[in-house]
């Protein structure tokens, strides 16, 4: 198996010489197709992990590698999505989804001619994530959970070898959290993207992973790396094993250490 | 007394459906301009003001009448120079706008010298200008223009400079430069201000023209009235002073509708409906 991102050994430091140390001697790899989850006490460079993997970070020391090219400027095969869907308001949500398509340097010269073709893709997305019908509304007519889903569609409409999601499910009430995982875990399965998900949430992180990072308080690196047994395809119903919970228990107890040292 | 008049309204509009049919909302502009001229009118009548302090509306309509020819033309003329210079602040205040917030650097250099200026009574400018360009319209038009394009520069700079750093980021990483950043985040984004600039920015061309109109030009609202003014006739002031509420309500409610045709996304509430 191939690794479509590797962390060598790499130090991020923010504002100068003597500035902070976001992450120090961080090393971690995400084989093609995973499914990895990123978690630690707040403040652990979780989201410099994220700029340092699409490129909008370029480390000090140390070398990032996705798909096979060392990162020296942003890489276009990643889809990003953070907790704030951040839709633009003047645009409907299908345009807001074209919007990568706008910009990614393969699509954005064929957009204008090939334009059914790319809208059916949209619409099949927002199909998958159950927003059929809702294409043509302003995203300030969907509820937070859709609007959500519509930001995981634009995220993927560039077919993404990669897709990047900070904490995407912090802001939503309990039951949608758990619509929208089951959502992500399908479109895992059938589009077969690598996933990097940054989290707060345990249960979220090994309902959801293959493989889960635990990164220490900063300067932030790894800490262990737990393989999650659970066959696929999962159901919600695996968060109720003992099983399950015991795995959130100990890495609950990993997290709390790593803040006590810091 | 508005409060007792919509207390005495509420009470008939139970009792009769003709004052329910009434859409007060819609009718209150109306109703209290007229109730200013009545106000107006009885004050003038009650302390029996001669008409060369103060004229009553009366008198101030009798002399719209009475001098309807040249009020026109220099009601024209002033409407004329006004939307020159307030057209020539849209384009460069625009322009200004988005070269300011293009970046930090230009944003931090030139800020403060756009407030000094702005400090600067656009009446003081006016003998420059005469020595420059002579007597009547250029400078009026060019008062308007100083005077009304920086409220548009500061509210486009604003739209740019307010971008959520997770959208720059999100396209960023797709490998969008500073200029598609500009072009589909920015631009769109500051387009609320800078509409509901032009509605201050309208108003404050009005003050500009008019000013360099009444210090150095043979035409236009101002200049009538300071030679008015001169023949101590009081009425053809104020019909003057009315024309230019006229036309000022006039071009705020044009810029009004323009900013709502333009921007609805960013009047939500209304459009939800």
């Amino acid at each position: 198996m191939s690794h479509l991102v590797s962390i060598d050994n790499v130090d991020m430091r923010y504002g100068g010489a003597s500035g902070t140390l976001a992450v120090s001697g961080l090393t971690m790899r995400v084989d093609k197709g995973e499914f990895a989850a990123v978690v630690g006490p707040s403040g652990c460079g979780k989201s410099t992990l994220m700029k340092l993997v699409t490129g909008l970070h370029i480390p000090q020391t140390g070398v990032v590698i996705v798909g096979g090219q060392q990162v020296t400027k942003p890489v276009s095969i990643v889809g990003m999505a953070f907790q704030n869907p951040t839709m633009l308001p003047w645009r409907t949500t299908l345009e807001n989804i074209l919007l990568p398509l706008e910009i990614v340097e393969r699509h954005r010269h064929r957009l204008r001619a090939h334009k059914r073709e790319y809208v059916e893709k949209a619409e099949q997305l927002l199909e998958i994530v159950g927003l059929r019908g809702f294409g043509s509304k302003f995203p300030w007519q969907l509820s937070g959970g859709m609007q959500q889903r519509a930001n995981l569609c634009r995220a993927l409409i560039h077919e993404p070898e990669l897709l990047m999601l900070d904490e995407p499910f912090g802001a939503l009430d309990a039951f949608t959290r758990e619509e929208l995982w089951c959502v992500i875990r399908d479109l895992h399965a059938a589009q077969g993207v690598t996933i990097i998900l940054v989290t707060h949430d345990l249960r979220e992180a090994v309902f959801l992973a293959d493989t889960i990072f635990v990164m220490s308080a900063r300067p932030g690196r790894i800490l262990k790396e737990h393989r999650v047994p659970f066959e696929r395809p999962r159901d919600l119903d695996v968060m109720y094993q003992s099983a399950f919970n015991d795995m959130v228990h100990a890495l609950h107890g990993e997290i709390a250490k790593a803040r006590v040292v810091a | 007394m508005s409060a007792m008049t919509d207390t005495a309204t509420q009470a008939k509009a139970a009792a009769k459906p003709l004052m329910a049919r009434i859409n007060w909302v819609k009718a209150a502009p109306w109703l209290y301009t007229l109730a200013l001229f009545a106000l107006w009118e009885l004050l003038v009548m009650a302390l029996d003001m001669p008409p060369t302090i103060l004229p009553a509306p009366s008198n101030v309509f009798a002399a719209i009448a009475k001098y309807w020819s040249p009020i026109w033309k220099n009601s024209l003329q002033t409407l004329y120079t006004t939307t020159m210079g307030f057209a020539i602040a849209v384009v460069a205040g625009l322009a200004i706008g988005l070269f300011i917030g293009w970046s930090k650097t230009i944003y931090a250099g030139l800020y403060p010298l756009m407030i000094g200026f702005n400090a600067i009574p656009k009446v003081a400018l006016v003998p420059i200008l005469v020595i420059w360009f002579g007597i009547g319209t250029v400078p009026a038009v060019l008062t308007a223009f100083l005077i009304s394009f920086f409220p548009i520069v500061v509210n486009v700079a604003t739209g740019l400079a307010t971008i959520e750093p997770e959208t720059e980021d999100v396209l960023r990483a797709l490998g969008a430069k500073k200029m598609d950043i500009m072009l589909k985040v920015g631009i769109p984004r500051s387009m609320p201000y800078f509409f509901g600039s032009l509605k201050v920015a309208i108003t404050l061309a009005f003050v500009g023209s008019v000013v360099s109109e009444t210090v150095a030009s043979n035409y236009g609202l101002g200049n009538m009235m300071s030679s008015a003014q001169s023949q101590f006739n009081v009425p053809l002031v104020f019909a003057g002073l009315l024309m230019l509420a006229v036309e000022g309500i006039a071009m705020y409610a044009l810029m009004a509708w323009i900013e709502r045709r333009m921007t609805g996304w960013a009047h939500r509430s209304t459009m939800a409906q």
